[in-house]
């Protein structure tokens, strides 16, 4: 099941006047694994999420997505293309109910314009129940199904983390990318978290992780790739990359050992 | 209160229908009953607030739903109305019928509206409000001056003699007569204009619910997250541009055809500021919130303009201040007042969830 | 007469009025992300109150420059009551409300001053007395006043002024670290509601020394005077980029410039077919054009969003 390259990102580059955010990231994410991406804080890896979804323009590289090269700055082609995301700092539309922040993640799978809506016919009508129904089975799937009507600002925190989830499989991905999703959880939040993540990639679903959850991303990861200072210092396996001298360094004594 | 009772008649639909027929009478009989009571003119502002209703929804598209903050709206209704003065008027000798220029209206006023949004959507908030704000000017002092060196919008002296609105050779300046009944010029256009004022509450409600709201829902809350869920934010920014405009131009067509003459005066920064006080003051987003909204602030300044006069005279014996500063003054406290009581407006949308499940529990659980 | 030196000329004066009122703008804005609407009709106050002042006095036999002072010293103090009454009543209770609300307040308070000086001065524009010694000096070919000559030292004056203050006081220190960020600033020990309420007095003092030079410069006054101006003096404030000071000055006087410029030579630009009656139109053209390409104004910061 694992093989092909899915996303491949060549000498990718991205700096902030002097701040040098991503200097020649490379790397290679093979259909159907769990990719992890750590690295100290500030090491560049919400930068690079960021340039994969077309929010920020690169400096330099290209990023070539299921074998076609993806145009840069244009969010919403990088999620019509496939690629979904969440953000470090949740960013769900608050004023809109759950069930609603999922149906407008189907939006990009979705044709209806003005004059549909307008006449509401057939198509527009079935189109709508179609948008609901998978709505409700997203909901479903990430267990807050019976929160759908509330306002998204008023879920908990953890409820928020899946609500964005689901938003995300709501654009029928290829490549899930998550935004250190644990963060702020607890242990029973984390460990639901990983039965959830692990499920999306039975589903045939890429998952792309940022994580500071050195156990979960260890556990969950086929791969992980380590950031310091917008360099990648290491890509391999989870077993080796803990033992690796320099992501120990640059962990600052080891606290992944 | 009202969510309560608009919520039980969603699920009893012999009530509903009940519900709407009495509606539909009392919104018939109103002119009769408003003509009778306190004469023509307030039929006539009746009439004007069916125009700002129109109005305030089309704005509430662009600024309610959307969230981008339009202060040059009424642009969009001088287009129309000039539209419609210049295609039947005695100006060019022109008298097109209004099954054509009203849509026409609807296309050019929704065409500026595109024109102001493509160069402006990367602005945010503030800077869009003031890019509007002097696009709404450019437009009235456009026509203004373009009376020279070829007459086209005849400057500030404006255009009259404007063909009042006919339908199928009928003409609404003079009463009908139907089935017997004389229905007067007022009372006409009223009806009239109240269909096309439910019409635009139909398409926006329609709207409202429909993959392209929620997109506009999605942007006004957070831009960056509706892009990363695949949104064309641009595209979906001048759509709501070009739609709120649209009605801004039926509204401005049917202005032009009541009252007869339009000139540059009509359409001043002050009735932008006008339509914004009533979208936001009603209560932004929320339809019944934005209608409640035209109709209180068009007919809230008439009523102290009728009363400056007279209550000073009688407690006085003398008027002491000038009616129309002390109306206006009277209007501006108004507007204070009621948005430091009501920061989300008089009827805000807190019940934004819908009957996706529609158990009347939720109804109660919505009142924190 | 040199035509363009004479048009920079006005341009500077128009454009340091500008700069001045724009200051009163962006002040506000950078502390509280707020447009004070009202600040159009600040200046209005101030020029009336001025302008009835020197009225009373103009038969006194008191010394020009005497009258000129205690007239803006009445203008101030007036502006500055102002300025603090519209922040307390009109913003300070809406400070978490819905971002538009406080907007409809503004709107509100400078329908209420308008139509207040509508009823206190009545309807009519007033003129100014010509108490104030004007000479002609020639520069260039082009004739400037005294009276053009005093806006610009004393606009210069000030805001030289209020940068000092910004930039080496301990009130200027808190000031800008209420704009970065209030919690913290708040944090630190910083009273943020005098902050505030100084910045709306200050803004308004500068607004009422604004208000006597338009009308001394343009010999004239009328409670709607305040409306176009402060339209005008905002779009100066964004033109420079909003909540920055220097920007304010930079957008004022270019402002003023473009405006007097454009009023002389639009009908060249357009082969006579526009005249100088679009010159307002010329302004926000600018204004269109320069926010197209700088989203965030001219020497605006570039607001990149964070994800
Ligand atoms: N929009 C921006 N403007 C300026 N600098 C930025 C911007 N975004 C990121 N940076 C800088 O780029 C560097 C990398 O930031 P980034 O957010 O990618 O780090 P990160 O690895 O996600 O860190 P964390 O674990 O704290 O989330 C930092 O020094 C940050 O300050
Ligand atoms: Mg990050």
């Amino acid at each position: 099941m694992m093989g092909a390259n899915l996303l491949e990102a060549r000498n990718i580059a991205k700096h902030f006047g002097g701040v040098k955010a991503l200097t020649d990231v490379s790397l290679s994410i093979r259909k159907g694994e769990i990719y992890g991406l750590i690295g100290p804080n500030g090491a560049g890896k919400t930068t690079f999420f960021n340039v994969l979804t077309g929010l920020y323009h690169p400096d330099g590289g290209e990023l070539i997505f299921a074998g076609d090269k993806l145009k840069a700055s244009a969010p919403h082609l990088a999620a019509k293309c496939g690629i979904a995301r969440t953000f470090q700092n949740i960013r769900l539309f608050g004023n809109m109910s759950a069930m609603e922040n999922v149906m407008v993640g189907r939006h990009v799978r979705t044709h209806a314009g003005v004059i549909g809506a307008v006449l509401h016919d057939s198509r527009t009508r079935r189109e709508e129940a179609a948008i609901r129904r998978r709505a409700e089975e997203l909901l479903h799937y990430v267990n807050i199904a019976d929160r759908a009507d509330d306002l998204a600002r008023h879920l908990s925190y953890g409820d928020q983390r899946r609500l964005e989830i689901a938003r995300a499989l709501a654009t029928d991905p290829k490549l899930l990318a998550l935004d250190e999703p644990a963060a702020g959880m607890n242990g029973t939040e984390t460990e639901g978290l990983r039965t959830l993540i692990e499920g999306i990639r039975s589903d045939g679903i890429t998952v792309l992780l940022i994580e500071h959850d050195v156990k979960l991303v260890m556990g969950l990861c086929d791969r992980v790739a380590v950031l310091d200072y917008g360099e990648k210092i290491c890509e391999d396996v989870p077993s080796v990359v803990q033992k690796d001298p320099k992501v120990i360094e640059a962990y600052l004594g080891g606290s992944l050992a | 209160m009202m969510t309560l009772t608009l919520e039980s008649l969603r699920h009893d639909k012999r009530a509903a229908i009940i519900a709407t027929a009495l509606m539909g009478l009392a919104l018939a009989a109103f002119p009769f009953m408003v003509g009778s009571t306190l004469g023509n003119s307030w039929l006539r502002i009746i009439d004007f607030a069916m125009l700002y209703i129109m109005l305030a929804l089309g704005l509430n598209i662009v600024v309610g739903f959307a969230g981008l903050l339009d202060m040059g709206y009424i642009a969009f209704y001088a287009v129309g109305a000039y539209l419609y003065a210049l295609l039947a008027s005695p100006h060019f000798g022109l008298h097109l019928p209004i099954w054509l220029i009203i849509p026409a209206g609807a296309a050019l006023a929704g065409l500026f509206g595109a024109l102001l949004g493509a160069p402006t959507l990367r602005l945010r908030g503030d800077y869009l409000a003031i890019v509007t704000l002097g696009f709404g000017e450019i437009v009235r002092i456009f026509m203004n001056n373009l009376n020279s060196p070829v007459n086209i919008t005849n400057g500030p002296q404006g255009i009259s003699g404007i063909d009042p609105i006919q339908m199928g050779g009928i003409t609404l300046a003079k009463p009908l007569s139907v089935l017997g009944f004389t229905v007067p010029s007022l009372h006409a256009y009223y009806y009239l204009f109240l269909a096309l004022a439910l019409f635009i509450v139909f398409v926006t409600i329609r709207l409202e619910n429909s993959r392209i709201g929620r997109a506009w829902v999605a942007i006004r809350e957070d831009e960056v997250a509706a892009k990363a869920c695949g949104i064309n934010t641009r595209n979906i920014k001048l759509l709501a541009f070009t739609m709120g405009a649209s009605f801004g131009g039926v509204a401005g067509g049917l202005f032009a055809g009541f009252q007869g003459f339009v000139s540059p005066e009509s359409f001043n920064l002050m009735e932008s500021v006008m339509v914004l006080c009533m979208v936001v003051l009603g209560g932004m987003g929320n339809i019944p919130g934005v209608i409640l909204g035209g109709v209180l602030l068009t007919i809230l300044p008439e009523i102290f303009r009728h009363g400056a006069g007279p209550v000073q005279t009688a407690i006085f014996g003398k008027i002491l201040l000038d009616p129309e500063a002390l109306r206006m003054l009277l209007f501006g406290l108004a507007l204070i007042v009621v948005m430091l009581y009501r920061p989300a407006g008089i009827w805000p949308s807190t019940t934004r969830r819908r009957e996706f499940r529609g158990e009347s529990s939720d109804v109660l659980k919505e009142g924190e | 007469m040199d035509i363009f030196i004479q048009q920079i000329i006005n341009g500077l004066v128009l454009g340091s009025i500008y700069a001045l009122v724009a200051l009163g703008y962006t002040m506000v804005y950078g502390i509280m992300g707020l447009i004070n609407f009202a600040h159009g009709e600040v200046v209005m106050i101030g020029a009336m109150v001025a302008l009835t002042v020197i009225k009373l006095l103009a038969g006194s036999g008191l010394p020009v420059y005497i009258v000129i002072l205690v007239a803006l010293i009445a203008a101030s103090a007036v502006c500055m009551a102002v300025g603090y009454a519209i922040e307390r009543i009109a913003y300070r209770p809406l400070r978490r409300a819905p971002k538009l609300a406080p907007l409809i307040t503004a709107i509100g308070v400078s329908i209420v001053l308008q139509n207040l000086a509508m009823l206190v001065w009545g309807r009519n524009y007033h003129a100014f007395p010509p108490i104030l010694p004007v000479s002609e000096h020639e520069i260039l070919g082009a004739t400037i006043t005294s009276v053009q000559v005093a806006i610009v030292l004393i606009a210069a004056l000030l805001m030289a002024a209020l940068i000092a203050l910004i930039d080496h006081t301990r009130l200027g220190r808190a000031m800008r670290a209420t704009s970065e960020n209030p919690p913290i600033a708040q944090l630190m020990g910083v009273n943020i509601n005098q902050i505030i309420s100084l910045t709306f007095v200050i803004g308004s003092a500068l607004a009422a020394v604004a208000g006597l030079m338009v009308s001394a410069n343009y010999s004239i006054a009328h409670y709607y005077m305040g409306f176009m101006l402060g339209l005008k003096a905002f779009t100066a404030a964004v033109l420079g980029g909003i909540g920055n000071i220097a920007g304010a000055v930079l957008g004022g006087i270019l402002l003023g410039l473009i405006e007097s410029l454009g009023a002389g030579y639009i009908g060249d630009f357009t082969g006579g077919f526009l005249g100088s009656n679009y010159q307002d139109i010329f302004a926000f053209f600018v204004l269109i054009g320069v926010l197209v390409f700088r989203p965030s104004g001219l020497i605006g910061e570039k607001v990149s969003e964070r994800a």
